[in-house]
């Protein structure tokens, strides 16, 4: 990837030497202030004290916009599976782009499903009740959630009857026809 | 190990067979929780908004706890300590954290330059799992935990990792002047808090915007401010125009983010599309009810990657948009000064406190903005523990 030539950063390097370098600098312009503390630290760039580098002993995936890991990472849920690959490949493109995000979600629906196959091979039926919060749900609002079952019991009937209708139509016209 | 389990958008479960968190590096320690917080942006990952949050996930970066060992690395930190554990993870040597942005540490979040290391904040905040459970690792345990003060309620104390210091820094941000009118979008916890800091730095009058009357009316109450209820309103902006003699307020503080209700157009694109980060409404009206070469102050927490807002404004208006996550080391002594004095009462937003075994119907319910609930408290098993 093409990067500054050194001849850029030579010249950039100088700007003492321009008439008027930093006669009009105003230490009170400062915006970040009291956020930020400024003492020129983030001159200092790469030159600062690191502490030690955490064992890599697991895939950690990192922006392409800083060279490595950093000194200290996450452990939780390596990737994996499909939803690994897809992480993998969204790991390619700088956070600057729609195309790893998008396909960080991608990931993400994706490795919903896979939770739930890891679930059952563990045995495991997840509980749609609790896990979803209804539990709660049915103590404080008992009259709502009656009341969204009902609308989705009707809707769910609609449907039904709507779509057994349209199939008997079309049973009866394809045995007129034959 | 107890710990809360992200299994998908809206499907979280009580997990007995976490593992048990270890030092992975020298500088870690780790942590027994006493108490853990459900904050408003981890329903941003709840409701399966933010990119890179992984099912089998631990969240929770508001919690207290108890030192039960730390890596041969940490000098300051004894086990026994009992600690408020901020939310930002920051090694303290960077550029950024010797400039006292602790949330901005540039060795803690491998996955994400733009966001800093956070406990249980999906991958896009470093790949931590969180302190709704028993039991936390905790990296640079020398950096940011600070021992509680004597005294000090520990539910005040849990309060101070996050909720109070992003509300402080909202008001902070905002750089209020004595007399200023301030509008803050979003009684949630922290716009209740902004508000209430508001005061601290002078303000001369505060309003609070939502559509809640549950959280306006606990939010006149705790912050002693104005509250509008916007679905009340032809159109928040012209209402906050007209009640500021048609200037617009000195400063606007968005403690909303990407989840605001109010606009079909965003909540479309932004919500149900996914074609924005979530809805910018509360930003648009900021931008917009500000007075010319106003702050607008930003602390509700957006996602990647951009967000529908009025940028011609903003340029023509000369508004000073700022915003970060909070350095919660660098405010925490003002802070507990504040509270050990009285002068702010953080416990008193919490409204529901849970075992940390129902921790699926604390986010249900705060989800939902059920029984009025303002903030909820995790409490594990172990907290009591000897």
């Amino acid at each position: 990837m093409a990067g500054p030539t050194q001849s850029d950063r030579q010249i950039a390097a100088q700007p003492k030497d321009l008439p008027g370098w930093g006669m009009d600098a105003d230490p009170e312009n400062d915006p970040t202030y009291p956020m930020k503390h400024a003492n020129g630290a983030d001159h200092q760039r790469l030159d600062y004290e690191k502490a030690p580098q955490q064992p890599l002993d697991m895939e950690i995936l990192h922006s392409i916009e800083r060279p490595n890991v950093t000194r200290v990472f996450g452990t939780s849920t390596p990737p994996k599976g499909l939803s690994g690959a897809i992480r993998r490949y969204a790991y390619k493109f700088s956070e600057a782009t729609a195309t790893h995000w998008m396909t960080l979600i991608l990931a993400d629906r994706v490795n919903v499903y896979e939770g739930i196959i890891e679930d059952l091979a563990h045995g495991i039926i997840p509980n749609l009740w609790v896990e979803r919060g209804w539990r709660a749900e049915w103590k404080v609002n008992r009259a709502g959630m009656i009341q969204k079952m009902a609308v989705g019991a009707l809707a769910v009937t609609g449907a039904v009857m709507l779509i057994s209708r349209r199939n008997g139509k079309k049973a009866r016209m394809s045995a007129r026809y034959r | 190990m107890l710990a809360m389990n992200f299994r998908g958008p809206y499907r979280v479960r009580a997990d007995r067979n976490r593992p048990d968190p270890e030092i992975k590096h020298p500088n870690d320690a780790i942590v027994r929780v006493t108490r853990s917080l459900i904050c408003g942006s981890d329903l941003h990952l709840y409701h399966g908004m933010v990119p890179d949050t992984r099912v089998g996930m631990t969240f929770g970066h508001e919690f207290t706890g108890v030192v039960e060992a730390v890596g041969s690395g940490v000098q300051k930190l004894k086990v026994g300590d009992h600690v408020l554990v901020p939310f930002n993870i920051a090694c303290g040597t960077c550029p950024f954290c010797k400039q006292e942005l602790y949330g901005n540490c540039h060795e803690a979040n491998p996955e994400a330059t733009a966001v800093g290391g956070f406990f249980g904040y999906a991958h896009i905040g470093g790949g931590y799992d969180g302190g709704q459970a028993e039991y936390v690792r905790v990296p640079y345990a020398d950096v940011s935990p600070t021992v509680i003060p004597e005294g000090m309620d520990i539910e005040d104390a849990v309060m101070l990792t996050d909720v109070t210091p992003t509300g402080y820094q909202a008001a902070e941000q905002g750089g209020i002047q004595p007399g200023d009118t301030v509008v803050v979008f979003g009684a949630g916890p922290v716009g209740i808090m902004a508000a209430r800091c508001s005061w601290l730095f002078g303000a001369g009058r505060v309003i609070i915007i939502d559509h809640l009357d549950y959280r306006l009316e606990f939010a006149r109450n705790y912050a002693k401010c104005e509250a509008y209820n916007f679905k009340d309103m032809d159109d928040p902006v012209v209402f906050l125009k007209k009640a500021t003699d048609w200037y617009g307020a000195d400063v606007c503080i968005d403690a909303v983010g990407c989840e605001a209700s109010g606009d079909a157009l965003q909540t479309i694109l932004g919500k149900q599309l996914l074609f924005e980060a979530g809805t910018a409404t509360a930003l648009h009206w900021a931008i917009n009810s500000v007075k010319k070469g106003g702050i607008v102050s930003v602390i509700g927490v957006y996602g990647p990657p951009w967000n529908l807002v009025p940028m011609g404004s903003l340029m023509n208006k000369g508004i000073t948009l700022r915003g970060n996550q909070a350095s919660v080391k660098r405010l925490l002594p003002k802070l507990i000064d504040h509270v050990m004095s009285g002068r702010l009462n953080p416990k008193g937003l919490i409204t529901h406190r849970v075992p940390l075994e129902e921790v699926p119907d604390a986010y249900h319910m705060f989800s939902a903005k059920r029984d009025n609930i303002i903030k909820p408290l995790l409490i594990p098993p172990r907290a009591y523990a000897a």
